[in-house]
């Protein structure tokens, strides 16, 4: 089966900002795909190219097979999207908006509507303009859910939900994970975590890291925290040891797994009293891919 | 803490928004008349040809139903009479400059951040209308100094003159205020703004137009347009006049102030009722969801030109009755800008300010694509299987059908009203057609916008300086002499004038044809570019 979207080297720009700077970043069909990364990253960008809304100044991008700026509308049938900052047409009830946007997608299924509806917690009487949020969240996530659709792209979807309406998204795309694709831009690590196949991580517009979070954990480094029988001498030396600090017995540091049994031979020879090594979290993770801020400073 | 605490904040931070915007119109709307009343002067310069003015065109009533009542034959009587079209224009931006900084700032949630620093409850409302009211300030002074000192206009006169059209503005601003503080939505707030001063000008234009004898002259008095008009500067002075104006404007600011003391943030006085859990059958589409949008603008636009086209059309009779003038006065009149002259040509002068009008509507419904741009819901339609294209027509096809019902009841209205006053109802078909030739003229200016939309998005806004463009040269461009190859490039130089004019297909076909290619560009340029553009 083909991907689902598959993008590659692609370029946008706004004057002379560069938005994106050769993106490459493939879905898989039937994958829930994170897709991470700090604050102007250029995740929206992407997601308004994946969806025909702009066109790139280079590479190729094919989602569900088509090309989403030429075949748009046709396209357009098979996905749904749940942008990050929602605004309603303050005039019409949700409950409106969300069949509006039901029909315009070739039609809504009322049960599973009033399901979801009774699930979220919306009050579907009330006017656009008068939702907060959240509220105006979860009439695009409705209308987005309750549709008969392949591929769903949401933008930051829980950015503005209670943890009880989180934990009721999570299960509801469990549910729905079965017949659909879902690319999952979001910056709650739990929720990937917990979603997430695969992941990609972008930075200044370009993808950093990609793959499941197992496959992203094995290339990276292992922290080490030692309590020793004396003082520490001579880790400094070692090859594939970083953010290394000594405080009196204790020491702290990462270190690139092909280096880690060279380090352990070390820190026995000193007496080791106790040892904890972990892989990264998932934050450690994405806090080093989103830390280093520094390219983007000297630019 | 005081409840004023913080304006001075707001009001440095309404001017450095308003940094072209506030300068742009209290300059432009201080010089204009004082060029206009400049060029009369050059035009008549004895006091003769000026008591010719007065005697001749000054006194018919269809030179007074459109921009003001007689005061006396002096040049500055004469030019305040011309300049009262002007207070109508200062009187609406006013009310929306303080619309603007008020209830659009609290429905776009800025209020809230600003709310949430040191800043007493009557802040924002206080510092919208200090500004505004500074700026009529300044308006009224460049009106003063340029009346005494550039045209040496007697001193009282300027003052009086200056006054008029400055509290014009401050009254209407604190329409504004206190309309954006009745109303949940900028949207209705405005409306209901436009439609205060637009009943405001018809009650003053039948009150002033309709004669001593009518028994209609209250009609100018109980409205601040009309007490401010007849206030008689360079003609002997009513000074008093000033007084109710002054009053009404202390009991619009303290009711506006008493409605924002006790409300909650992002409340109204008119509540929101809540709507249908389903969406009726029939909403099921971007023509549906366009229909949602614009069927109540619509519908106020009908009602509006129904109802001013009866105001126009009844009045033509009683502008009928005095029709032995001289083919000298039509020339000044002519000469003096504008066209209003009697019967069928006052009718045709009237209809194509209604086209302007008209215009305006069609500009509305355009920059409502760009309003759904940069708000952010033409995202939500356009990942549906909805092309460009077709959303944009959703909207177009008010643009292009909701002018025409309106200019089709004024028309109506005003051909059976003129008719039923005359007693021969055969006028009826050719003000008809007058109103509806007009669309032409409509169209093109609503493609330009679109073309701005499609083409440069950020520069849609500024299809409202083509309308102000071509008011300016239908009004006054006769008076300020410009050539015709200039006038020409309005769309509505080229319109026939009905009843009375004469018709030819030639200048109709090619603003169909233009008012077309320039909407398609528009179309063509909103396929290829990106949305939204911020």
């Amino acid at each position: 089966m083909t991907d689902a979207i598959a993008v590659t080297g692609l370029v946008k720009t706004f004057g002379p900002t560069k938005a994106l700077d050769g993106l490459d970043l493939t879905v898989r069909t039937g994958e829930i795909h994170g897709f991470l990364g700090p604050n102007g990253a250029g995740k929206t960008t992407t997601i308004r190219i994946l969806l025909g809304l702009m066109r790139a100044n280079g590479g190729t991008a094919r989602v569900l097979g088509a090309d989403p700026w030429t075949d748009t509308v046709a396209l357009h049938r098979k996905l749904a999207y749940v942008p990050g900052d929602v605004t309603l047409w303050p005039n019409l009830s949700g409950g409106e908006t969300i069949d509006l946007l039901g029909r315009m997608r070739g039609g809504i299924d009322k049960k599973r509507k009033a399901e979801l509806v009774e699930r979220f917690t919306l009050n579907p009487k009330k006017k656009g303009r008068t939702y907060s949020k959240g509220n105006r969240q979860k009439v695009a996530l409705i209308a987005a859910l309750a549709s008969d659709v392949e591929l769903l792209i949401l933008d930051e979807p829980t950015s503005g939900l209670d943890p009880l309406m989180e934990e009721t998204f999570r299960q509801v795309l469990e549910e729905h994970r079965q017949d659909r694709t879902v690319l999952l831009s979001s910056h709650i690590l739990s929720e990937v975590e917990a979603l997430c196949d695969r992941v990609s991580i972008i930075r200044d517009g370009r993808v950093v890291d990609s793959g499941t979070l197992d496959e992203m954990r094995q290339f990276s480094q292992i922290a080490v925290t030692a309590e020793l029988e004396g003082a520490p001498t001579g880790l400094e030396a070692l090859p594939g040891v970083h953010n290394l600090s000594v405080d009196g017995n204790k020491v702290q540091c990462d270190v690139d797994r092909d280096a880690l049994t060279e380090l352990l031979q070390r820190l026995s020879a000193l007496g080791v009293r106790d040892l904890k090594s972990q892989p990264p979290t998932l934050e450690e993770l994405f806090l080093r891919h989103y830390g280093a801020q520094e390219t983007v400073a000297s630019r | 803490m005081s409840s004023l605490y913080g304006t001075r904040r707001v009001m440095r931070l309404i001017v450095r928004r308003d940094r072209v915007l506030l300068p742009l119109w209290v300059i432009l709307l201080s010089v204009i008349p004082l060029g206009l009343i400049n060029s009369i002067k050059k035009a008549y310069p004895t006091a003769a040809d000026l008591e010719g003015v007065y005697k001749g065109a000054a006194h018919s009533a269809a030179y007074i139903a459109l921009y003001g009542p007689d005061s006396g034959p002096s040049l500055g009587a004469l030019g305040f009479q011309r300049s009262g079209i002007f207070m109508v224009v200062i009187a609406l931006v006013s009310m929306l400059t303080v619309i603007r900084h008020t209830r659009t700032e609290e429905e776009a949630g800025r209020k809230e951040l600003l709310a949430s620093t040191p800043l007493g409850r009557q802040a924002s409302v206080t510092a919208a209308l200090a500004v505004t009211i500074l700026g009529n300030a300044v308006l009224a002074i460049f009106l003063m100094g340029g009346l005494s000192g550039s045209l040496k206009l007697d001193g009282g006169g300027a003052v009086a003159f200056g006054l008029a059209q400055g509290l014009a503005g401050c009254v209407f601003a604190a329409v504004g205020a206190l309309t954006a503080q009745l109303f949940v939505s900028a949207r209705a707030a405005r409306g209901v703004g436009i439609g205060v001063l637009a009943v405001a000008y018809l009650f003053r234009m039948i009150g002033d137009s309709a004669g001593s004898g009518s028994g209609l002259t209250w009609m100018s008095w109980a409205t601040p347009i009309g007490w401010l008009q007849h206030v008689r500067p360079f003609a002997g002075e009513r000074w008093w006049l000033f007084l109710p104006a002054l009053a009404l404007l202390i009991v619009l600011v303290g009711a506006s102030y008493a409605l924002s003391k006790s409300r909650d943030l992002g409340a109204g006085l008119v509540e929101e009722r809540p709507g249908p859990v389903d969406a009726a059958p029939s909403l099921s589409g971007p023509l549906a969801l366009a229909w949602r949008m614009h069927r109540s603008l619509l519908l106020s636009w009908s009602v509006g030109f129904a109802l001013v086209g009866a105001a126009f059309g009844g009045l033509a009779k009683s502008i009928q009755s005095a029709a032995n003038v001289s083919e000298n006065t039509k020339d000044i009149l002519s000469r003096l800008g504008g066209h209003a002259a009697l019967g069928d040509t006052y009718l045709a002068a009237l209809t194509s300010i209604a086209g302007l009008v008209a215009a305006a509507y069609a500009t509305q419904t355009v920059t409502r694509l760009r309003s759904e741009e940069s708000d952010g819901r033409v995202e939500l339609i356009l990942v549906t299987p909805v092309s460009r294209t077709k959303w944009a027509m959703s909207h177009l096809t008010f643009t292009l059908l909701g002018p025409a019902i309106a200019l089709i009841c004024y028309g109506l209205t005003s051909g059976i009203a003129y008719g039923a006053s005359i007693g021969d109802m055969g006028k009826l078909p050719r003000v008809l057609g007058g109103a509806v030739v007009q669309l032409p003229a409509v169209w093109v200016v609503a493609a330009i916008t679109l073309a701005l939309f499609g083409l440069l998005p950020r520069f849609a806004m500024a299809g409202w300086a083509v309308l102000v463009l071509c008011l300016f040269f239908g009004q006054f461009g006769e008076a300020f002499k410009l050539k015709q190859a200039v006038l020409d490039i309005s769309p509505f130089t080229h319109i026939p004038r009905l009843p009375g004019g004469s018709v030819s297909a030639t200048p109709i076909v090619v603003l169909v044809v233009v008012s077309a290619v320039v909407s398609v560009a528009g179309l063509a340029g909103l396929r290829r570019r990106d949305v939204p553009v911020g």
